[in-house]
């Protein structure tokens, strides 16, 4: 079968040395699996986060992402845009939604974009690696690719806000979407279904500027898992992963609690369960390990 | 306060919704708030915010213009999308919060020494410069916000935290030698350049217009 090639968009935290950095190689693993090819969007810049708009106005937000895109159309004409950045995602599909809603806007963008010798035209489909294994791949081969079960783990999906709201994965509701839990239960583990948390606010970028109320929040997506007897956490998102992973000893400081709960990608899951070892799944990336993953990826 | 400031109060003489409407990003949308505060009960922060969305937008149509645009309010949103997923009236609620905080400080109304509203300038800066985010920078900056006393506090309290993502890889000490950008900074600072002209010229002409 010939491999399936997309238009690769990995954003500012997923390059060597930055945050979700184990996120890119998980999932750099995860697509040799299934052959998939990750074309990344030559000279890609920043999408401006969900923060970008205090120093940015609408239209210079607008341009960054339309500069991605238009790299995209005219470097990989016929292939989808993808990103696994929960931001980067959002960002780009947004701008595209709006600029090709908003005529006046697209114009005065595209003006924007004759400083770098680019035309943006808005006939790209945006998507999300999540929405590349479901709807491309599917589970059922996403089954068949399970060498390693991970039998007898007990896994909070955490899906968060910006991979769910506004737009979502496969047509799913806002409120309780599942796909997180069929990926655990696809890879051989047991779903938590009746996690509280899975949709809850880790506080997103208000972390930096306001730790007390960013981690308020956190410790109570971190106490539900332990509430409903969680193993670890999954997560799809990368700012989700790292707020809820990296301060969970300012948590136990903060509150008197006692945490020290994995929160992981689901790619590292699906990494681990195809029988790719610790290292492939950048199980050295996280802070916090899961003594059983780990013992599952090196049996 | 600016100049820009001082034209949109002579234009709009008391219409703040109308100001709103005509220049804050999807400000259009507010007269379509039919008050049933689902926005506010969906925050994540509700009780943080002084005013909660459903409130700012009555204040809107009550001309309280200043109280609104130096309120520490819109600075509270996280992004969550809640409120646009729930809202009845399919308000972009989450984009008319980052406008109205971006229009308050475009006129110099915004609300003094709002950590997020600091923290949020300083990461446009820092992308601005190289295209992409420095990660290292923008933690140290944030460290030494307050002056370098305070900083280097900061940055005992969390040397753990920052032992460990260095440990993952997950922060790297060489991103201070300038670290990833987009090779073409003259052509990415240009567009942005023009980008804000174009909307400032846009503002500016409104302002003008009588």
């Amino acid at each position: 079968m010939a491999k399936r090639q997309y238009s690769y968009y990995p954003g500012c935290s997923s390059q060597k040395g930055a945050s979700s950095s184990n996120l890119d190689r998980s999932v750099q693993t995860l697509c040799q699996e299934l052959d998939i090819q990750l074309n990344e969007i030559p000279d890609w810049n920043c999408c401006g986060a969900s923060i970008g708009y205090a120093g940015g106005g609408e239209l210079p937000r607008m341009t960054l992402s339309a500069r991605n895109l238009a790299l995209s159309e005219k470097h990989h004409p016929d292939q989808d845009v993808v990103a696994s950045c929960a931001a980067c995602w959002l960002n780009t599909r947004e701008v595209q939604e709006r600029l090709n809603h908003n005529p006046a806007l697209k114009a005065e963008t595209n003006i924007a974009l004759q400083s770098v010798k680019l035309e943006y035209s808005g006939n790209k489909k945006v998507r999300h690696m999540v929405e590349v294994l479901i709807e491309d791949i599917g589970y059922d081969v996403l089954a068949g690719k399970v060498k390693k079960p991970l039998e007898g783990l007990k896994i909070a999906g955490y899906v968060g806000c910006q991979t769910n709201r506004p737009f979502g994965i496969n047509g799913e509701s806002f409120e309780n979407p599942m796909y997180l839990d069929k990926m655990v239960e696809t890879l051989g583990a047991e779903p938590l279904t009746k996690y509280e948390k899975k949709v809850a606010c880790c506080s997103g970028a208000l972390m930096f500027s306001e730790p007390a109320k960013g981690q308020a929040l956190v410790k109570d997506i971190i106490e539900s898992a332990y509430d409903h007897g969680a193993n670890m956490i999954v997560t799809p998102c990368p700012l989700c992963q790292a707020n809820v992973e990296i301060y969970q000893d300012d948590i136990n400081a903060r509150f008197n609690t006692n945490f020290s709960m994995p929160v992981m990608y689901y790619s590292q899951l699906m990494d681990v369960a195809f029988g790719r070892s610790a290292t492939d799944s950048a199980l050295d990336g996280n802070i916090i390990q899961s003594k059983e993953l780990r013992g599952i990826a090196d049996k | 306060m600016t100049d820009t400031n001082q034209a949109m109060v002579a234009k709009y003489k008391g219409n703040f919704l109308k100001e709103v409407t005509d220049n804050v990003e999807e400000g259009s949308w507010v007269k379509m708030c039919m008050q049933c505060g689902v926005c506010s009960g969906s925050c994540p922060l509700g009780p943080h915010w002084d005013h909660p969305p459903q409130e700012i937008f009555m204040m809107i149509r009550a001309n309280k213009r200043e109280e609104v645009l130096s309120s520490t309010s819109m600075w509270m949103c996280t992004s969550c999308y809640n409120c646009i997923a729930r809202c009845p009236r399919g308000l972009p609620i989450t984009h008319i919060m980052h406008g109205l905080a971006h229009y308050s400080k475009r006129l110099g109304l915004k609300a003094q020494n709002q950590p997020t509203e600091r923290f949020g300038q300083m990461f446009w800066n820092n992308l601005v410069k190289k295209g992409r985010v420095n990660e290292l920078k923008l933690g140290l900056g944030l460290y030494f916000k307050d002056g370098f006393a305070e900083g280097v506090k900061v940055a005992m309290a969390n040397q753990k935290l920052g032992m460990n993502m260095m440990k993952a890889k997950r922060m790297s000490a060489m991103e201070i030698l300038g670290g990833h950008g987009v090779s073409d900074a003259s052509g990415f600072h240009a567009m942005l350049k023009k980008a804000e002209e174009l909307e400032a010229a846009r503002v500016g002409a409104n302002a003008d217009a009588k």
